[in-house]
């Protein structure tokens, strides 16, 4: 093939899924010069799974991007269809926000949004070739476009060598009838990064009118909704419902019947599919015992008749799927629009990354993504964040930043995939953090604007805003530390109302607050001077004070954590030349690489006498 | 860096038929060769694992005695390296100047417990079996002794092991209660959870107050000897520790200052401190000597009332029956050799007493069963697993403490995730008090109580 010279770039982003355009995104407003390229230019921030955004622990990653500078949020609240905060009743550090989203308008404001930023193109392209000649990264694209740069960030999805599986079909394809990128692996094995198989799924679409919806459970989102991000200044509005059904005993025999017509079951499928998220045969399969399953029925857009059945991805034949969909409650005379199929694509083993997502041993190199072995729109976000704001450091010769486990979601996915790696697709789920507590969706800004601000990637207004918000908060929780409540009738009938105790004397408000029975609003009739604050403030100040004594209790945590972030170990240690280590620890410590004692308390492998021996050696190294 | 070789005496000090220095470390076998040759000229090194070579041990060209070397390949030694125990007639001079010798081939002298820390450090061996170690080598009694074997055998980190499984199968579920919300089929009830929650709490205080006893066990009883003057405490004294340490007159007020004495009494040991006699006095160093006693009596673990039962009761006695009846006490009704004038007083205070000749030693036994069951050691079953030393007790006590505050704190509607937190809390008191999870001071705090040669 005649190539061309194209162009000499900062930052090339393979890949305009949710990973590359906050790749690419970060990249340019840091001012570095970035292409990004993306197989098929209409499917820009696509989703071809699931069309909402948000969920347990989901939530939080899009509250943390926003945090930090990011687009999802934004994106997600200006195309909301329905909103809804999961666990509420639950607790504070296990409220997650989660909203059914219109997949079109989502991605075409993607697409938009990146094709109006400064210092970025988007362009439509298959990279075929990618390698280091001198000291830049030189990128061929399938047309014969040379591109050279000095940070490539991978955030290749499911295209990577992608591959459809449907019953006994199978052929070479990206999800929603994509072309594959199908020669790129070839450069990244030319490299020897350790690639793998993993593969997801994804339900069928169906028909709305062919959906006999009075014989199901509604689900409407909350009356008062919260925006994803912080800047969105209007509530969003419901402009859908959902809808529950259930799997039941015929459907579970159908499957049973033709599970050998499954790729899955018949091992034509090498890749390994996510744990958190398995199809319904899997489910039918491992959970034997189990009457039923639960499936969710949402819609798709506002301009379409499309639907999606949460809950009933499956790689069996497209007759079979379309029996068992037809065995379930109200889905009798369903008609498919788009079958469900199982998609299998190379990826990377991300113990072969540090954490700030470049690849060892490559310089200029990140992953991000489903590349690195995650699962799921707001995982592959959080990552593109960091991958873009590192590449375009390096390009910026910049040192190199990461997150730490303890201060937000984003670390404890980043950390767990590259010291821990993963057997499966990774999910972020909240019992995956230490730190809930602390980490909680209302305060992400807290934990992350001022380094978002640090980086360039929160502006000034913004940020100025945002301490305005914090004194506020504050002042407020001071007061109401400060101001007693006497011992009136009127407060009394209250209390007894809500079942606790009467009060005898004056008491605090805080002390009223941290009461489980009560709420910051049934108490504000009795603080004549309280100030008018917003919904959010109101919520930031109730969970601060009812669980002061639980969050003080993790930050005594976090120090230690902190200690142990903070003990920092060379790339360069010579783990096999330290006596004591045991033979699996000195392996893994070297192929890890930690950058500190606490992330190599996190290798599994690694056994607490061999941190003592690590501690110890520093010590002595020390001396 | 653990590349260097140490070496010990690991035998007890004193005259024995056999002393044992060890030699451990990567160069063991090289040290060792320096000073010890065998008789038909064979090679440590080139020596299999768990055989023993015999020969003579050298300090330059010196011949030093006859010896015994034994090899011990790693990871199969108690170190996990490589090691050689060379033993040789007992005598304190003797294994002093092998220990030397091996120093001067490039040993270094073990700090206390090193061997042991690298016996952890390798993974020969758990965190609690490394502390029982220490207890094993110090252990005061059988008692004490029978403790120490089981926990150096493993048992208690399979109990600390249990409750850690129950503690983190409550932690899974409070994933499965925040990360499936929309799937309640998945959590087992709050009822089940508190009734879980409870049962972990009872185990941990009953390890607790096993603690509390198998201290009395492992450590001794701290016992004080109160009583009007001449009631006979030191003749008590002496009785139980078979010494003459306390000089008995029949002059009262003959202690002054608090005589300390070890004794052997059953199957426990009592750390006995004699003390002045409580009265009321004008001499200023009787006075001194009394407020010692009160003090004394404030910490002790047990106190032993000795009053003269053939003489009247008089004011003093009653007051001093006010100090201590309040405290773990046992009233020793002394002089029963005596015609006794019929002072049948202490029978009817309602406290523990028993009636003994502390001159001819009748009724010691029957004292020694009062302790026991005073103290209530005899409700600690003896193969119970028990905690040792005050790390292992603090972080049981942490655990306890989380998992209480964890109830008390469902119970008052306090939701599951902050719940949470005091769950992680009690689990990863567990799981460091079995060196599984380590924080910086862990490691050092254990090991600088163990003692040289283990």
């Amino acid at each position: 093939m005649q190539t061309y010279f194209a162009e000499n770039i900062d930052v090339a982003v393979i890949g305009a899924g949710h990973a590359g355009v906050e790749a690419a995104l970060a990249s340019a407003r840091l001012g570095a010069k970035t292409v990004c390229f993306t197989i098929n230019l209409d499917w820009v921030g696509n989703m071809p799974c699931n069309p909402s955004i948000g969920g347990t622990a989901k939530g939080h990653l899009v509250r943390e991007i926003d945090a930090l500078g990011g687009e999802m949020g934004k994106a997600a609240d200006a195309n909301t269809l329905q909103s809804r905060m999961l666990n509420r009743g639950k607790g504070p550090a296990v409220h997650s926000l989660r909203a059914q989203i219109d997949r079109r308008d989502y991605s075409a404001y993607m697409k938009h949004t990146l094709e109006k930023q400064e210092n970025l193109l988007v362009r439509q392209a298959e990279i075929i070739n990618l390698e280091k000649v001198d000291d830049l990264w030189q990128l061929t694209t399938a047309l014969g476009a040379v591109f050279t740069a000095k940070s490539v960030v991978l955030a290749t999805g499911t295209f990577l060598k992608g591959k459809i599986f449907v019953g006994e079909v199978n052929y070479e394809g990206g999800p929603d009838g994509t072309f594959a990128a199908t020669k790129l692996s070839e450069s990244l094995l030319k490299l020897n990064l350790p690639l793998r198989r993993f593969k997801t799924g994804t339900p069928a679409r169906v028909l709305k009118s062919s959906i006999d919806f009075s014989r199901l459970e509604e689900q409407n989102g909350d009356e008062q909704t919260v925006p994803f991000s912080f800047e969105t200044k209007t509530a969003p509005q419901n402009i859908v419902s959902c809808h529950i059904s259930y799997t039941n005993d015929k459907t579970k025999e159908v499957i049973l019947n033709n599970i050998h017509r499954s790729p899955l079951y018949g091992g034509v499928i090498e890749g390994v599919g996510p744990r958190y998220c398995p199809s319904i045969e899997d489910k039918i399969v491992r959970f034997a015992d189990k009457e039923r399953h639960q499936l969710f029925i949402e819609p798709c857009g506002k301009n379409t008749e499309e639907m999606y059945l949460q809950g009933m991805s499956s790689s069996l034949p497209e007759e079979v799927q379309l029996k068992f969909y037809r065995t379930i409650e109200g889905l009798e005379d369903v008609k498919i629009m788009r079958p469900a199929y199982a998609i299998e694509y190379d990826c990377i083993d991300p113990i072969a990354l540090f954490p700030t997502l470049e690849v060892k041993g490559h310089s200029g190199l990140f992953g991000a993504g489903q590349f690195n072995g995650s699962s799921g729109y707001e995982e592959a976000a959080a990552q593109g964040l960091v991958a873009g704001i590192n590449a375009a450091k390096l390009a910026k010769g910049e040192e190199l930043f990461h997150l730490s486990r303890s201060g937000s979601y984003i670390g404890t996915l980043i950390d767990d995939l590259v010291t821990k790696g993963c057997a499966d697709p990774y999910r972020m789920m909240t019992s995956r953090s230490e730190y809930r507590l602390i980490l909680r969706q209302n305060n992400a800004d807290e934990r992350l604007t001022p380094l978002g601000y640090e980086l360039g990637l929160i502006s000034e207004e913004r940020y100025l805003k945002f301490k305005d918000t914090l004194n506020i908060k504050n002042a407020e929780i001071e007061r109401l530390e400060n101001t007693y409540a006497s011992p009136t009738d009127a407060i009394n009938e209250m209390l007894m109302k809500k079942g606790t105790a009467p009060l005898k004397a004056g008491v605090s408000m805080a002390d009223l607050i941290r009461r489980p029975q009560l709420s910051i609003t049934d108490i504000l009739p009795f603080d004549k001077n309280h100030p008018i604050l917003s919904e959010e403030l109101l919520d930031k100040v109730e969970t601060e004070i009812k669980y002061s004594g639980y969050i003080k209790r993790q930050l005594a945590s976090v120090k230690e954590m902190h200690r142990m972030e903070n003990t920092k170990l060379s790339v360069d240690t010579p783990y096999n030349e330290i006596d004591g280590l045991r033979l699996e620890a000195k392996e893994k410590l070297s192929k890890v690489k930690p950058l500190s004692i606490g992330q190599a308390m996190g290798i599994s492998g690694v056994s607490p006498a061999d941190i003592s021996v690590l501690i110890i050696w520093l010590s002595k190294k020390g001396h | 860096m653990i590349t260097d070789t140490i070496a010990a005496i690991s035998t007890p000090l004193g005259e024995g038929g056999v002393s044992t220095v060890r030699i451990s470390g990567d160069d063991a076998f090289m040290v060792a060769e320096k000073i010890f040759k065998s008789k038909n000229n064979k090679s440590l090194s080139a020596m299999a694992g768990y055989t023993a070579a015999f020969g003579a041990v050298y300090d330059g060209d010196e011949r030093l005695d006859e010896a015994v070397a034994l090899v011990f390949r790693a990871p199969k030694s108690y170190t996990g390296e490589n090691t050689v125990e060379l033993s040789v007639h007992g005598g304190i001079h003797l294994i002093r100047r092998v220990l030397r010798a091996a120093v001067t081939a490039g040993a270094r002298v073990a700090e206390g417990g090193e061997f042991t820390k690298r016996a952890f450090l390798n993974g020969k061996m758990s965190l609690t079996e490394a502390e029982s170690v220490m207890s094993l080598i110090s252990a005061k009694n059988d008692r004490a002794l029978n403790i120490a074997t089981r926990n150096k055998q493993g048992a208690l980190s399979k109990r600390i092991n249990a409750l850690t499984e129950k503690l983190l199968y409550l932690v899974s579920q409070i994933s499965v209660f925040s990360d499936f919300p929309e799937d309640d089929t998945l959590f087992i009830s709050e009822d089940v959870f508190k009734t879980s929650l409870t049962a972990i709490l009872g185990e941990l205080t009953s390890l607790i107050a096993d603690y509390d006893k198998g201290r009395l066990i492992t450590e001794g009883i701290n016992t004080v000897i109160v009583g009007s003057p001449n009631a006979g405490k030191s003749t008590l004294m002496n009785l139980l520790s078979k010494t003459q340490r306390s000089i008995v007159t029949s002059i009262a007020g003959t202690t002054r200052d608090i005589v300390e004495q070890t004794a052997k009494v059953g199957d426990y040991t009592l750390l006995l401190a004699d003390t002045a006699g409580i009265h009321q006095t004008a001499d200023e160093v009787e006075k001194i000597g009394i407020e010692q006693a009160l003090q004394r009596l404030e910490t002790a673990d047990l106190c032993l009332g000795v009053f003269d039962s053939s003489v009247d009761v008089t004011d003093d006695d009653k007051e001093l029956i006010n100090r201590i009846k309040d405290k773990a006490t046992l009233l020793v009704l002394n002089k029963n050799d005596l015609q006794c004038s019929g002072n049948n007083y202490y029978e009817t205070l309602n406290l523990p007493f028993v009636k003994i000749s502390a001159l001819t030693g009748e009724g010691e036994n029957d004292l020694v069963g009062a302790i026991a069951e005073l103290l209530k050691l005899n409700e600690l079953d003896p193969n119970a697993e028990v905690l040792q030393g005050e790390r292992q007790y603090n972080t049981v006590l942490r655990a306890k403490n989380a998992v209480n505050e964890a109830l008390l704190a469902i119970n008052g509607g306090v939701t599951l995730d902050a719940v949470g937190i005091l769950i992680d809390d009690a689990l990863s008191a567990l799981l460091e008090l079995d060196g599984k999870k380590i924080t910086t001071e862990v490691a050092n705090e254990v090991f600088k109580n163990f003692c040289v040669g283990k």
